[in-house]
């Protein structure tokens, strides 16, 4: 398994910019009950990056499959196609600096259509889609750049309060270069209303920060008679530059 | 006014949620034919050095309940205490071993399994070596943003006593939450997320 980065950049080995932890949500957030119990109480032990953190796993293009990328059709039958608005969603992984991040692993997951998972843990009376799997991945390219197709997901009702529904929603699992870039988080869709009433959302506490999460829709990057468009950029941590340090690195 | 940084904001986490397994582990969760294999499953061929050993790993909430819904990633170094990455500039690890793991918990018992093998030591900024461990990343339902935590060894007293890190940890009480122990070839280790156990978590 000889380390396959997907491009010619020099390695960086920096330290990452402290996490700004005001503008993520917070570990306890009560209108979000399952927090309550999973959340730690005691203070987070605070240390600059050692190479465990630094460091990280490359995964190659060479491990994709022709049809990652395409959630309506990487689990239908041959032939059919998912049910459900057509979209594409792309954008770029940039990091705090603004450089895009090339060789980010990528992994997305979504209801269907009609706001049902494909888990035995979903009991929402929406059906399952037979064509549909819910699960896509795509590897960034030299820009930073991904793109994957899919139907757009249905909102659903979730047992929290006696009747809380979640946005439309992908969520997206975000591998960059250094583990401690390691981020989960969720895309939104412009527009949609329920975003303002949802205890995940909600979670953080600013409303700006809430927005970075929310999709554009992009009229100039649909396929006509075919897509519709989304643009969603992604911010990974970035990485301290060591201008004054024995290498000269990511200036 | 002042000129700008021009730096972006990181993206906010979100919650990885009850179905993290679509996503990360779709052969896991009966959704096979997607990917040929789940990402992460397997952490050693024949040819990998080191010493072999299994890690079984809990998750625990505040009522000391086991999660059956969590994931957990797992990186650590070679048996030399290389890692495979770009950023490791003391030469090349190990190419036989990625050093990567993924895990959901089982969905009855709770109960994560790696098999691998135990790292060597990787030195600390300064160049002191810190005691062999495994870098945690947890998500799950309920967590919001990923914790992230270490894993130690019970048989590296010696190493663990001098280690930069665990050094950092001002309630010595603590400490042991990050040691796990050692039986026959496995590691038990239990993750308190809450209570008087509490696991420390890191801000790295």
């Amino acid at each position: 398994m000889p380390a396959e980065s997907g491009s010619n950049r020099r390695p960086e080995t920096g330290a990452f910019f402290q996490r700004d932890r005001t503008w993520h949500p917070p570990a306890l957030t009560p209108n979000y009950k399952t927090s309550i119990l999973r959340s730690p109480q005691k203070a987070l032990v605070a240390f600059d990056n050692t190479l465990s953190e630094t460091s990280g796993p490359v995964f190659g293009h060479a491990m994709l499959g022709e049809l990652d990328a395409d959630l309506i059709h990487n689990f239908a039958r041959p032939g059919e196609s998912a049910l459900g608005e057509r979209i594409i969603v792309y954008g770029r992984v940039l990091d705090e600096r603004g450089a895009g991040v090339p060789g980010v692993l990528l992994e997305f997951w979504q209801a269907n259509a009609g706001g049902r998972y494909r888990h035995k843990k979903d009991g929402y009376l929406a059906p399952l889609d037979p064509n549909f799997g819910g699960c896509g991945r795509a590897i960034t390219g030299e820009d930073g750049g991904y793109a994957f197709r899919t139907v757009k997901p249905g909102p659903y009702p979730w047992p929290n309060g006696p009747n809380d529904w979640r946005p439309s929603h992908i969520h997206f699992s975000v591998f960059g270069h250094g583990f401690a870039q390691r981020l989960i988080t969720q895309m939104y869709f412009e527009g949609d209303p329920l975003i303002w009433h949802c205890p995940i959302a909600r979670g953080i506490p600013d409303k700006a920060a809430v927005e970075t999460l929310i999709a554009a829709l992009d009229m100039q990057a649909t396929i006509p008679f075919d897509a519709r468009a989304y643009k969603f950029d992604i911010v990974l941590r970035g990485r301290r530059s060591s201008l004054f340090e024995n290498r000269l690195e990511g200036n | 006014m002042v000129q700008s940084l021009d730096r972006l904001k990181e993206s906010p986490s979100q919650t990885a949620g009850p179905y993290v397994h679509i996503g990360l582990t779709p052969n896991f969760c009966g959704i096979g034919g997607v990917y040929a294999t789940d990402l992460g499953a397997t952490m050693v061929n024949d040819k990998t050095k080191g010493e072999r050993i299994g890690l079984r790993i809990r998750v625990l909430d505040g009522t000391g309940t086991t999660l059956k819904d969590a994931l957990i990633e797992i990186w650590q170094a070679d048996a030399d205490g290389l890692y495979n990455s770009p950023a490791e500039m003391r030469g090349a690890a190990d190419p036989n071993f990625l050093g990567w793991g993924r895990c959901p918990t089982d969905m009855e018992t709770g109960l994560c399994t790696f098999e691998t093998i135990k790292p060597g030591r990787v030195p600390f900024r300064d160049g002191r070596l810190m005691a062999p461990h495994i870098t945690l990343w947890i998500v799950a339902r309920g967590i919001n943003l990923g914790l992230h935590t270490r894993l130690y060894f019970s048989d590296e007293e010696k190493a663990n006593a001098e280690d930069p890190i665990l050094a950092r940890i001002e309630h010595r009480v603590r400490v042991p939450t990050l040691i796990a122990e050692r039986k026959g070839d496995t590691y038990v280790f239990d993750v308190h997320l809450q209570g008087e156990k509490e696991t420390v978590f890191f801000d790295s």
